[in-house]
């Protein structure tokens, strides 16, 4: 039985860096019943013999040599920034321990 | 259009101008644009036309328009991928597929609607208001790639990218009656497409006519070291097959798990007449089974969350897009937070959260990692059956277009869209829409898949190609002229 | 009341862990083209990939495979097969992607060893270090905390990112973890550390300088009551940087569990942050509940399968192993366990060996590098390798001692000239009038006239009485501006006033 109380969906909201109304996290735990009962039938066929796919190309060794390749311009990268202050991106205090 | 140009019937900018005039007079209506760079365009058009002056021998298509879908950056035009995270944000880089386009010296019109990060499949989670489907301007045009194919449908532009993450280019192709095709996973360069599911996704040409598509195709396919998991070999021979359409002894197998039981009776009709006239044009008509299809939604619901849910980290409002929320004694966490909840859609928001459970410790095996598996088990389906045919077919998708509003509150009812569409993806092979008619009981269009095996693209564009001469035979005339006139301004 | 360390360890034995990461030294970075060098003007070496731009694909840097690989083999490990990148997701703002590209459950190299040999009360043992993995990872970018107090994190209003060095090519090395240290705990963690730089350095992979992070050691530290099985809670320390403060981490680590054991209280686990001017750790983060970094196989990139003719030319092309290559040395050189040991701790064997393979006698060599020239890096507070002077000059100089053209005492005057940057020996010598007075005539003029000027001194000489011809010497050099050959002068001195041989 796979479900998500409004405290589950709450921690991944945390996890992933969103903010969620109450109101919102009421009724994404209650849509996530349904869904996570839909896609819990892969567990059905998935047995422990099957190797998992990722990547659908059999690819292996993809490299690129070791040479230097003209970098934006400090303009370029920081033509987007939401704030910037002497050629660097300006972000709120950060309040992680590095 | 392009022999046009090169035989100086018209010039490029002559037909530049009549699709931007096009676009200024039905736009309003259908909004299948985001953003029309009509300086850029015309600027592109006189260029072009001043190297065929001068004599240069140029590319096939060179100086027909094209619309972009706004998931592809282009440098110095804005590119939202359909959200207000990215709103106003203009690359500093091109796509390699917008490299390809400049260097074929296509001309690019502007950006294309769509479902927000190309999560969808009506382009009602647009988060700049839904397009409308030229047949029918009260339904949806398909989703996650609506402003493309509707842009083609509408006349506003005759070729048109769009990418395919589980039917985001095959289902609005089918839905407004044009071509659509998702190339082999690998066959054209992901660098520059805004990621939804990395394992998953692929650009690919969208068009009116099956060899418009295959010329666009070769265009914008090949190799490219800056994507790792791009095909390092020669682009399949697609214009020679789509203008060959030789299908006399070819295998076509009818997918038994998709052949279309609990599907709209019109898309049934229309799907059963195009295996009769595939028969007729020498094709040889079997069944094939895929058991493990009926778990490809499922597991396409973990994979692609999980992915996107790392992927879109990083619109965190540190370096572009979107910034809410800093104000004095904010943190770069709360302005992250408020920035996010902000920015995305309910639908990006829901697949964020699905994806970031999905690949919890203690649930990883069960969802994603069984997920995977269950990959494993629809590529060894495909094999099989690939064994006993060249190509694979089957309808589209369960229904024609429904209406805006119809099905935006049931995910579930939404995400069954996708159910015939999804396996290709999974498995990485290519996979082509093109129109089989309109469905007698809503008048509305109808989309043949065609499923080829992993390097073999060519052959949907053989098979395609017979199909759509045999329709037009039938018709009399194409399947757009049907369409009804787009009153505009 | 604090505990001693020799407390410490009466009651409890160390459990270590340690993990060191590596810049490589590559040109360009781990999953683009951006140039690696260092000290650029902020965000002038970025790109799509390296900013984690809407739509950048990484591509995964071949010099950087290879590095890993020989690093592998020189640490006695099994290179996977089929290894594969994964994604580490978490947020930060210097991390542009918020996931860092690094490996989980298949990284290509795994299951080596590094043995170190320790200074026991027994005599020197030898402590096997087992590897339990090396991986691939990328370096985050930089960030400047403005409006605090000290410039950290704390109490700062706003950060400034500078993205350059977000993408470095960054290898991490893993033990398994490491029982039966006992009272050598931070001598064998420390002799760890150095023989993995000295085995970085000889593959040529990394500058290998811990002050300036090109090597970052992590200490993980815990305690259990000498015999127990279970593995006692650990904390880890970071701002480990140099391999005098990894000794000491781990000593002040071990002190503080023990503290805290002893009072009947827990160590929390957590990461501690080590402070170079106090020897202490000072809490960080705390690690009881484990980030969930919901690790996948990185799509992007496609798995690593090196082949194996690869893997043996690689192996083949391995220098010898630092610590071979140590006993070479002492062999072909003489040079007693002691002096040996002396050098390596002071870190200057590359050094003096470069010196004598410039023609210098070894046990000159190592004299004035241990010596004078220690000496005076030692009164600047600097690292020998910071000083001016190189093996040329220091093997110059040696010679020009040999030849008789300089005497120690001068010398010492020209190693002090090139040091202050005054130039290469020779120039010091011909700007400072440096010479050897070996003109008798000249000398006896000195000693003539300083016998002069101190009678009394000179007939205790004359009387027999030897030592008093010291203070006479000294004024000779004095005179002769120290050119004098100080042994020459006393010879002639003595002869001078009777009492030669």
């Amino acid at each position: 039985m796979s479900s998500l109380s409004r405290d589950d969906v709450a921690n991944l909201a945390r996890l992933a860096r969103i903010e969620m109304s109450e109101a919102e996290l009421v009724s994404l735990s209650s849509e996530f019943t349904v869904i996570l009962d839909a896609v819990a039938r892969v567990q059905e066929v998935a047995g422990a013999d099957v190797e998992p796919t990722s990547h659908p190309l059999p690819l292996r060794n993809v490299f690129r040599p070791d040479v230097v390749v003209a970098s934006l311009t400090s303009g370029e990268a920081l033509s987007g920034a939401p704030a910037q202050e002497e050629s660097r991106f300006r972000v709120p205090q950060i309040l992680g321990e590095e | 259009m392009a022999a046009q140009i090169a035989s100086g019937q018209t010039s490029s900018v002559e037909l530049t101008q009549a699709h931007l005039d096009r676009i200024e007079s039905v736009d309003t209506d259908v909004h299948a644009f985001l953003f029309v760079d009509s300086q850029g365009a015309l600027a592109q058009a006189a260029a072009v036309d001043a190297k065929r002056a001068a004599g240069e021998k140029l590319s096939p298509l060179a100086g027909v328009p094209l619309a972009l879908k706004d998931v592809m950056t282009q440098k110095g035009i804005p590119t939202t991928a359909g959200s207000k995270i990215l709103e106003g944000w203009r690359p500093p880089y091109d796509s390699t597929v917008v490299v390809n386009l400049k260097k074929n010296d296509i001309v690019i019109l502007g950006k294309t609607n769509m479902d927000e990060f190309a999560m969808g499949s009506s382009t009602e989670n647009s988060a700049y208001g839904p397009t409308h489907n030229p047949w029918d301007l009260t339904r949806i045009p398909g989703g996650s790639g609506g402003g493309s194919s509707a842009a083609l449908a509408a006349f506003e532009a005759p070729l048109a990218i769009g990418t395919d993450t589980g039917g985001s280019i095959r289902q609005p192709a089918a839905v407004t009656g044009t071509v659509g095709v998702k190339p082999t996973y690998g066959g054209v360069s992901r660098f520059g497409l805004i990621a939804f599911s990395s394992s998953l996704d692929q650009a690919g040409p969208c068009a009116r006519t099956v060899l418009d598509a295959a010329l666009l195709h070769e265009a914008i396919a090949g190799h490219d070291p800056k994507d790792s998991t791009s095909i390092n070999a020669p682009v399949p021979q697609v214009v020679n097959a789509a203008k060959s359409g030789d299908v006399k002894g070819m295998k076509i197998g009818v997918v038994k798990e998709l052949n279309g039981e609990g599907y709209q009776s019109g898309v049934r009709t229309r799907f059963d007449e195009s295996l009769e006239l595939l028969a007729a044009a020498g094709a040889e008509i079997i069944e094939v089974s895929a058991p493990n299809f009926e778990y490809a939604l499922a597991a396409y619901y973990l994979i692609a969350p999980s992915e996107c849910s790392s992927n879109l980290a990083r619109f965190d409002a540190m370096r572009y897009g979107l910034r809410v929320g800093d104000v004095d004694g904010a943190s770069a966490e709360s302005v992250m937070n408020l920035t996010r909840e902000v920015g995305f859609g309910r639908e990006v928001k829901r697949r964020i959260i699905l994806g970031t459970y999905a690949l919890s410790s203690g649930y990883y095996d069960a969802y994603y990692g069984s997920a995977q598996k269950v990959r494993t088990l629809i590529t060894q389906d495909f094999n099989k059956a690939f064994e006993k045919c060249d190509v694979m077919v089957s309808p589209t998708c369960p229904t024609t277009a429904f209406k805006i509003g119809e099905k935006s509150n049931d995910p579930i009812a939404m995400y069954l869209n996708d159910i015939a569409t999804i396996p290709v993806n999974m498995a990485g092979i290519g996979g082509m829409s093109l129109p089989a008619g309109l469905a007698p009981e809503d008048g509305l269009p109808v989309g043949f898949q065609i499923m080829a095996p992993a390097m073999q693209d060519q052959r949907m564009y053989l098979v395609g190609a017979a199909l759509e001469a045999a329709l037009l035979t039938k018709w009399g005339a194409p399947l757009l002229s049907l369409a009804p006139v787009l009153a505009g301004k | 009341m604090a505990l001693t360390y020799d407390d410490v360890i009466a009651k409890y034995e160390p459990v270590l862990g340690l993990e060191v990461h590596v810049e490589l030294n590559t040109k360009s970075k781990m999953f683009c083209g951006c140039s690696t060098i260092f000290g650029g003007e902020p965000n002038t070496q970025t790109c799509p990939v390296c900013l984690a731009l809407p739509g950048a694909l990484p591509t995964v840097n071949e010099k950087a495979i290879e590095s890993t690989i020989k690093i592998g083999l020189a640490l006695n490990c099994s290179i996977a097969p089929f290894s594969r990148f994964a994604r580490k997701n978490y947020f930060y703002p210097d991390m542009p992607k918020n996931f860092q590209i690094s490996q989980y459950d298949e990284p290509i190299c795994v299951n080596g060893y590094v043995d170190v040999e320790i200074d026991t009360d027994e005599g020197p043992k030898v402590f096997r270090i087992e590897v339990e993995r090396v991986h691939m990872e990328e370096d985050t970018g930089k960030s400047l905390h403005v409006g605090g107090a000290t410039g950290r994190i704390h109490g700062a209003e706003y950060s400034l990112l500078d993205y350059n060095r977000a993408g470095i090519p960054l290898v991490e090395i893993v033990t398994k973890i490491v029982p039966g240290t006992g009272k050598y705990a931070p001598e064998v963690a420390k002799a760890y550390v150095a023989e993995l730089r000295d085995i970085l350095r000889s593959l040529g992979v990394s500058d290998v300088k811990m002050e300036q992070g090109s090597l970052r050691c992590d200490a993980n530290v815990s305690l259990r009551l000498i015999g127990a099985q279970t593995l006692g809670t650990r904390s880890e320390t970071k701002n480990v940087n140099s391999l005098r403060s990894v000794e000491r981490a781990i000593r002040g680590e071990m002190i503080r569990h023990a503290e805290l054991l002893n009072k009947g209280e827990r160590v929390v686990q957590e990461t501690r942050h080590f402070q170079e001017d106090s020897g202490l750790t000072r809490s960080g983060r705390s690690k009881e509940q484990a980030e969930d970094y919901r690790y996948f196989p990185e799509p992007d990139l496609i798995p690593v399968a090196p082949d194996a003719s690869w893997i043996e030319t690689l192996r083949a092309g391995l220098p010898e192993r630092p610590s071979i290559h140590r006993k070479r040395l002492q062999e072909a050189w003489a040079v007693p366990d002691k002096e040996m040991a002396a050098m390596i701790n002071a870190d200057v064997l590359n050094i003096v060996e470069a010196t004598v393979n410039l023609g210098a006698d070894p046990t000159k060599a190592r004299s004035w590098w241990l010596g004078e020239i220690s000496r005076i890096a030692n009164d600047k507070d600097v690292a020998i390798t910071d000083l001016t002077i190189t093996p040329g000059d220091v093997a110059e100089i040696v010679a020009l001692v040999n030849t008789g053209e300089l005497t120690d005492k001068l010398a010492r005057q020209v190693i002090e000239g090139v040091i202050a940057g005054q130039g290469k020996p020779a120039a010091v010598i011909a700007a400072r009038g440096i010479k050897v007075v070996n003109d008798d005539g000249a000398l006896m003029a000195a000693i003539e006239k300083v016998c002069a000027e101190q009678p009394d001194t000179a007939e205790k000489i004359r009387n027999g009485h030897l030592p008093a011809a010291g203070a006479l010497i000294g004024a000779v050099m004095k005179e002769t501006k120290g050119q004098a050959d100080a042994a020459r002068v006393r010879a002639l001195l003595l002869s001078h006033l009777g009492q030669g041989e």
